[in-house]
């Protein structure tokens, strides 16, 4: 064990990290929650005062509000159930020795490199679009009317466009996973009788559970803040505001900050009942 | 029943060429032990035989029948490995029964099955427990367990004990005895220690780059091996083999002595040296003896209580008719 000078050593040399880390949480906090009880309207007389809940009780009883629950949890949710299933297919695929392994392996990857407001674009201009889009193309091959992917198949969409992003991130965590399962157990219940997919359900699967664990965690809270694919494919119309696009209307579009603020914190509240949930759920695979 | 037969059984990875065309018969109920230095294609022979490699060419059967192309879980085998492969999120008791599981035996037969494989094996009071809450000799106990239930032709250990310590290692090495004793299967024994194979085996294969060098019982190979690599590689310490003036006095290229058949001496005797490094095993002391003309270094056990010091002068005497002779291919003259 350390001594105690080290430990106050330690102490003393991880004091700046420690302190810009907890600056640069808090201080945004602390004005978000500063603004969520006042009515702030900068283009509309700016600072009006304090009003207590107000800004609290107006977003709830919104119209909006409860749709954009309901899109930000179908959209996690799909991406998620997406993500996982093709995760391990890809995952279990990319296992197998082939030619070219090390290439294919980089191919699958690649869509993490780009960036998610360039690769909305690319699926709304080049796939999706009714008139030129590859989709549409298709759908005319088999002489089939077009789908409007993003105004009559919006949440879909959206769910598409963003599992393709985070499909690699996902298939590459299960990969490791997969790799790292001793092949003997694999021989022993090859041995012990186990068809393909006794294996898969026996074995691999419950290998996999801490890996898929931290996928969903992981996955969950960058999803609950998707905002740049919605942005520049649908703007929020068809049903797709989620909570994130709403606060971003209330403060920018409405102009209202202290509106926006208090979905902020909505925003954080929920950001941690999901995580809470999660960690009941899926926690106890991490002890184990 | 537990008859396997190999015939002209060979195995290549690409060019490389593992095991060359090889025959063994290995008789039903024996104790069969395949040794050899690492490298020599003892484990790929077993894994060839278990299924979980495919022959190249060549013919495996199972009492009689052609096992050849059979999937593993078949040729009624049970292999117990070396990382004793447990399932790590099965308790020890799902881990038995899961072959059982994949057969679609009958719940009340899996009971009874577990029940007497974990009295056997001591293993009653951890059945509900996880392979990672057990020690390394009780994980090895759950493999056990797992391949007995089965109760297959024959079972296929690989290196099973290499990964415990040296106590545990000992006691294991005769439950397994007594186990083969009880059973009465076939056992195949992989291991590159030849202190295992002395002890445990009805009959032991020793391999070296694939080929059988020799097959016998422990004491014919120990007696009579039938050359120079068998003769080093059977007996603890290894035999003193050398070559020169002494070897062509024998009518040989050259001859081997084990160090059990030297009788030392401190005023006389056919050789002299100087001693070296002395090992104290209590009962007997190993003398590592330099200086003697024959070989850089002579091992000879004396007893215990002979009391010779580093530096020493010995003369060391040969037993006459346990001398082994090699011609110059290194084959038993």
């Amino acid at each position: 064990m350390a001594t105690q000078h080290a430990r106050s050593a330690a102490r003393l040399m991880l004091a700046p990290a420690v302190i810009l880390l907890l600056g640069w949480m808090l201080v945004p906090l602390t004005m978000t929650l500063v603004f969520s009880f006042k009515k702030y309207l900068p283009l509309r007389g700016g600072d009006l005062g304090w009003v207590g809940f107000e800004n609290y009780v107006r977003f709830v009883t919104s119209s909006a509000f409860w749709p954009s629950i309901w899109a930000t949890l179908i959209i996690v949710g799909g991406v998620l159930v997406i993500t996982i299933a093709f995760g391990i297919a890809l995952a279990l695929l990319l296992d197998q020795p082939m030619w070219g392994q090390g290439i294919v392996r980089i191919l699958v990857i690649a869509p993490f490199f780009v960036m998610p407001t360039v690769s909305a674009l690319v699926w709304k201009n080049m796939f999706m679009d009714p008139v030129n889009g590859l989709f549409a193309h298709l759908w005319q091959f088999f002489g089939a009317e077009p789908i409007q992917w993003l105004s009559q198949a919006s949440l879909p969409s959206i769910i598409m466009i963003v599992s393709w992003q985070w499909l690699p991130f996902a298939t590459l965590i299960l990969l490791t996973a997969i790799q790292s399962l001793d092949s003997e157990q694999i021989e022993a219940a090859e041995m012990d009788g186990a068809p393909w997919t006794s294996r898969f359900i026996y074995i691999i699967l419950p290998h996999l559970s801490r890996a898929v664990t931290i996928v969903l965690l992981i996955q969950t809270i960058f999803l609950l803040g998707i905002f740049a694919e919605i942005f520049v494919t649908t703007q929020g119309s068809f049903g797709t505001r989620t909570l994130t696009y709403l606060i971003y209307q209330r403060v920018l579009e409405s102009q209202n900050v202290g509106l926006g603020s208090a979905g902020g914190i909505y925003a954080v509240i929920l950001a941690n009942i999901i995580a809470i949930f999660l960690m009941r759920i899926v926690g106890k695979n991490l002890d184990a | 029943m537990g008859r396997i037969t190999l015939d002209k059984v060979t195995k290549s990875f690409g060019e490389v060429n593992v095991i060359p065309p090889l025959d063994l018969t290995i008789n039903d109920g024996e104790f069969v032990v395949f040794v050899g230095p690492s490298g020599c294609g003892k484990s790929t022979l077993l894994r060839l035989i278990a299924g979980l490699e495919d022959v190249t060419s060549g013919q495996i059967r199972i009492d009689g029948e052609d096992a050849t192309r059979m999937a593993p879980a078949q040729r009624g085998l049970a292999m117990v490995f070396q990382s004793y492969a447990l399932y790590p999120h099965m308790s020890v008791r799902k881990n038995i029964a899961f072959p059982m599981k994949m057969a679609g035996i009958p719940e009340d037969e899996q009971k009874r099955r577990i029940d007497s494989a974990a009295k056997a094996l001591n293993l009653t009071d951890y059945l509900d427990r996880r392979p990672g809450q057990l020690s390394g000799g009780q994980r090895q106990r759950v493999a056990i367990g797992r391949a007995i239930v089965r109760e297959p032709s024959a079972f296929l250990f690989d290196e099973p004990l290499s990964n415990l310590d040296a106590a545990l290692r000992v006691g294991m090495r005769l439950e397994i005895m007594e186990l083969h004793k009880r059973l009465a299967t076939t056992m195949i024994y992989v291991t590159h220690d030849q202190v295992e194979a002395m002890t445990m085996a009805d009959k032991i294969v020793v391999l070296r780059a694939g080929n059988i060098e020799q097959v016998g019982s422990p004491l014919e190979l120990y007696r009579e091996p039938r050359n120079e690599f068998v003769a080093g590689f059977i007996g603890s310490p290894k035999m003193n083999i050398f070559g020169g003036n002494p070897a062509q006095q024998h009518g040989a290229q050259k001859i081997g002595v084990r160090p059990e058949h030297i009788a030392a001496s401190t005023e006389a005797g056919t050789w002299q040296g100087v001693v070296g490094v002395a090992e104290h095993l209590g009962s007997d002391t190993f003398l590592h003896v330099h200086e003697t003309g024959l070989a850089e270094t002579i091992t000879v056990r004396v007893d215990g209580e002979l009391s010779v010091k580093h530096g020493d002068r010995i003369f060391l005497t040969p037993e006459a008719d346990k001398i082994h002779r090699f011609d110059a291919q290194g084959l038993r003259a």
